[in-house]
């Protein structure tokens, strides 16, 4: 049997986008999958005893280093802030290239802590910095020191001790350009060095916990115990800088999606499943429940969301132990059927991302399949003509095109970058100033805009023609060549209507990355957490792939 | 400004291509460009950059000057061109040349005249080589450049300031051929034998296809 693979105009909508959940696709877990064996080492650890000094942690394997260089600092507690027009951070790091030496160090100490303001070199490949949650930083030191183990219950409650405001790559701020390091094996998947900043800054924040607790009173202190550790990852906090990369990137969007695409394709078409990989499905079904109940945010958006998924998921466990079959034909198809039919979006993409849980062979192969040489589609096919172009459109954008964009409420927002922070943010094209210098991102209603000009032109025209008169739509024709060759290339539905929900593009990349527990605290920015429940840097040697639908806190 | 680093040796302080490409395609935007040709720019001002040929510098005197002189869109490229008393703008010459490189690649030489900025113009040569799969060669003011399917770009500029402003300038496409004569390369591949080892006659009857009918 053949399943074909969903339709990028259900998928590529903004509330199924943010939908998607972690997966084994997810670029956390890829990451951990393919430094498993590597050897880790915590080179420096220089901190005073209010933990305050360098640390250096590595990665290492043949003749190949990964360093994160960390930087703790005393802040004041009205300098800490997540936002970004924050100035000092608790911590600062960045993932070195090699092994760095005190020449290295001291260059670093001067630019890290800055960030933004700061220069890098191309031996460093990410930069990030993260603030305490004080108060579970603080409650952890405080009990550790007083030789007992913290609340569990406030730590289910934050689920870190630290949380990054932004991790930088690629190029910014002086950093490595990707083509200087894209040809290495090991990071052959997006953003498998932002993944092991924040994997090792997890472990710097556990030794740092403990470092302070002990020298508070070191007679009495004990450690944080390795199963809390394992339960607390690092949180971030992301606002609207993260949107405008999916779409300016549309293939590497398309990469992503199209491998689960692919993977929920494969896994449909399985006529026969093995009992093993019945039982792991079910398994990671039921467990990953304690992740629903454990995921608080006081978004009420959030919160209906996930009254619904824990209702859906409940139902869908009900339909599994009483009225299912694994050993009838073609199971997990029939199991997406009932879903689509039954399920709301969240618990539908929920299911769909445990379905990979059994299946290394179809997911492994994929992840390689999720970079991008987007300069390989950069060109525009100008010997093409108009008539083609209008085919494109017609059969990719169709939802687009029925949008009337003459309505006040459609056109309602529009994308800028800030002055002070170089960051994009979203306003209201008929309140704020600065709609004329609008970003490029508004690609439904510049979609519809090149159609409607299209087709008052001879369909006969080559599309070089076409733009020596319309050279205003070069940006989105390119697109229209891209979507053409990459389904699931472009957002289909409206960037900068009144109704938009800019956390929805925010949740999406998240997933990818592998984040849990969103919890948006307004429509433009959200907290997520990342490895809860994943394996310690000393264990990741054999460690139980499907962690993270046994967090126990 | 410079520090030193884990082998010894001095980091420059430097911006990256990425930087570079996107602050080169704000500009643009900024300077007048749609969004669509900004996108083109700063796709170009990266590969100058990163082939050590000033790209920066040139899109800067050439946005500044932009603002007190006049330059000629020249949209549809033919065998000659010539502009007068105006330059051409390399910008909207670039993006012509590479949207009618289909056509443009059938004639045997292609002329300009009068070209402000001819480095940028430059670029967007180089992406066309890469593009058709073929080596552009372009002579101007005595200069010889060859652009290699933008891989590389090969001149006699090396530490001579590139001109503001190219008077004629010549563009033809190479075709695909060797670099070398059929005895420099028969020379070559003899020596190459010298690694081949002579099969017996045993050898030959077991190798691929051995025993087999060729008319089966």
């Amino acid at each position: 049997m053949k399943v074909q693979l969903r339709d990028p105009n259900k998928i590529m909508r903004l509330s199924r986008l943010g939908s998607f959940h972690q997966s084994k696709l997810s670029f956390l877990r890829s990451f951990l999958n393919e430094f498993k064996d590597w050897e880790y080492k915590r080179d420096l650890f220089n901190l005073d005893r209010f933990g305050y000094g360098e640390a250096v942690y590595s990665f290492r394997k043949n003749k190949r280093t990964y360093s994160l260089v960390c930087f703790a600092n005393k802040i004041k507690d009205d300098e800490r802030s997540d936002r970004v027009i924050a100035t000092k951070w608790d911590a600062a790091f960045t993932l070195h290239d090699g092994v760095p030496n005190q020449k290295d160090i001291d260059r670093l100490k001067n630019e890290v802590p800055r960030q933004e303001v700061g220069r890098l070199s191309f031996k460093e490949l990410t930069l990030s910095r993260a603030n305490k949650s004080v108060r579970v930083f603080n409650h952890v030191v405080e009990r550790l020191s007083e030789g007992k183990q913290p609340d569990l219950e406030l730590l289910s409650n934050v689920g870190y001790l630290y949380r990054t405001t932004a991790v930088y790559g690629s190029g910014k701020f002086g950093l490595a350009d990707r083509f200087r390091i894209k040809n290495r094996e090991e990071i052959n998947g997006p953003f498998r060095l932002e993944m092991m900043l924040v994997y090792l800054v997890r472990q710097f924040t556990f030794d740092q916990v403990n470092h302070v607790a002990h020298h508070k009173n070191p007679s009495k202190a004990v450690v944080l115990d390795r199963k809390i550790c394992k339960n607390l990852g690092i949180g971030n906090s992301t606002g609207l800088g993260m949107a405008p990369f999916i779409v300016n990137h549309p293939t590497l969007l398309n990469n992503w999606v199209m491998s689960r695409e692919i993977a929920l394709k494969k896994i449909r078409e399985i006529k026969i499943v093995k009992k093993k990989d019945s039982v792991l499905f079910i398994d990671c079904i039921k467990k990953s429940i304690t992740n629903i109940t454990s995921w608080n945010t006081d978004s009420e958006y959030q919160q209906n969301k996930i009254k619904n998924l824990l209702k859906d998921i409940k139902k869908f466990i009900h339909f599994i132990d009483n009225d299912f079959d694994f050993e009838d034909e073609y199971p997990f198809n029939q199991i997406y059927l009932w879903l689509d039919e039954k399920a709301c979006e969240e618990c539908i993409e929920y299911v769909v991302s445990i379905m990979m849980e059994p299946y290394d062979e179809i997911t492994n192969p994929l992840v390689s399949q999720m970079s991008s040489e987007e300069d390989k589609y950069f060109t525009i096919p100008t010997n093409r003509t108009v008539k083609d172009l209008i085919n494109i459109i017609e059969k990719k954008y169709s939802n687009i095109l029925e949008i009337n964009f003459k309505k006040k409420q459609n056109t309602q927002n529009f994308w800028f970058i800030s002055k002070n922070k170089e960051e994009p943010r979203l306003a209201d094209r008929f309140e704020e100033g600065g709609s004329e210098l609008e970003q490029p991102l508004a690609i439904a209603r510049d979609v519809k805009k090149l159609h409607k000009k299209l087709l008052d032109t001879k369909n006969s025209s080559t599309v070089a023609e076409f733009l020596s008169k319309n050279s205003k739509l070069r940006h989105i024709v390119r697109r229209a060549f891209i979507v053409e060759k990459f389904p699931y290339s472009e957002i289909q539905d409206n960037t900068i209507g009144k109704n938009i929900m800019p956390i929805d593009m925010l949740r999406l990349k998240l997933s990818f990355f592998g984040a849990l527990k969103f919890d948006p605290r307004s429509d433009k920015w959200l907290r997520i957490c990342m490895f809860q429940g994943a394996p310690l840097p000393d264990e990741l040697k054999n460690y139980d792939e499907q962690w993270v639908y046994r967090t126990s806190i | 400004m410079t520090s030193s680093g884990s082998t010894g040796q001095v980091f420059k302080k430097m911006k990256s291509l990425s930087e570079i490409e996107t602050t080169a395609k704000r500009a643009s935007k900024a300077a007048g460009f749609s969004w669509g040709e900004s996108e083109e720019i700063g796709k170009c001002i990266r590969q100058l950059e990163m082939f050590g040929l000033p790209g920066v510098k040139h899109l800067n005197y050439y946005f500044r000057d932009k603002e007190n002189n006049t330059y000629e869109n020249l949209s549809l490229i033919n065998v000659s061109n010539s502009s007068s008393p105006n330059p051409y703008c390399p910008i909207i010459l670039g993006i012509s040349f590479l949207d009618q490189l289909k056509i443009l690649e059938n004639y045997e030489k292609i002329y300009f005249t009068n070209i402000a900025y001819p480095i940028i113009f430059l670029s967007f040569l180089s992406r066309s080589s890469e593009i058709i799969g073929k080596k552009i060669n372009v002579k101007f003011d005595k200069k010889e450049i060859l652009l290699n399917l933008n891989v590389n770009i090969y001149s006699n500029f090396l530490n001579i300031e590139f001109p503001k402003n190219s008077k004629n300038l010549e563009i033809s496409f190479i075709e695909n051929k060797d670099n070398f004569n059929e005895n420099e390369w028969e020379s070559l591949y003899k020596l190459s034998e010298n690694t081949f080892v002579e099969e017996t006659d045993s050898l030959k009857k077991s190798a691929a296809g051995a025993g087999l009918t060729d008319n089966d």
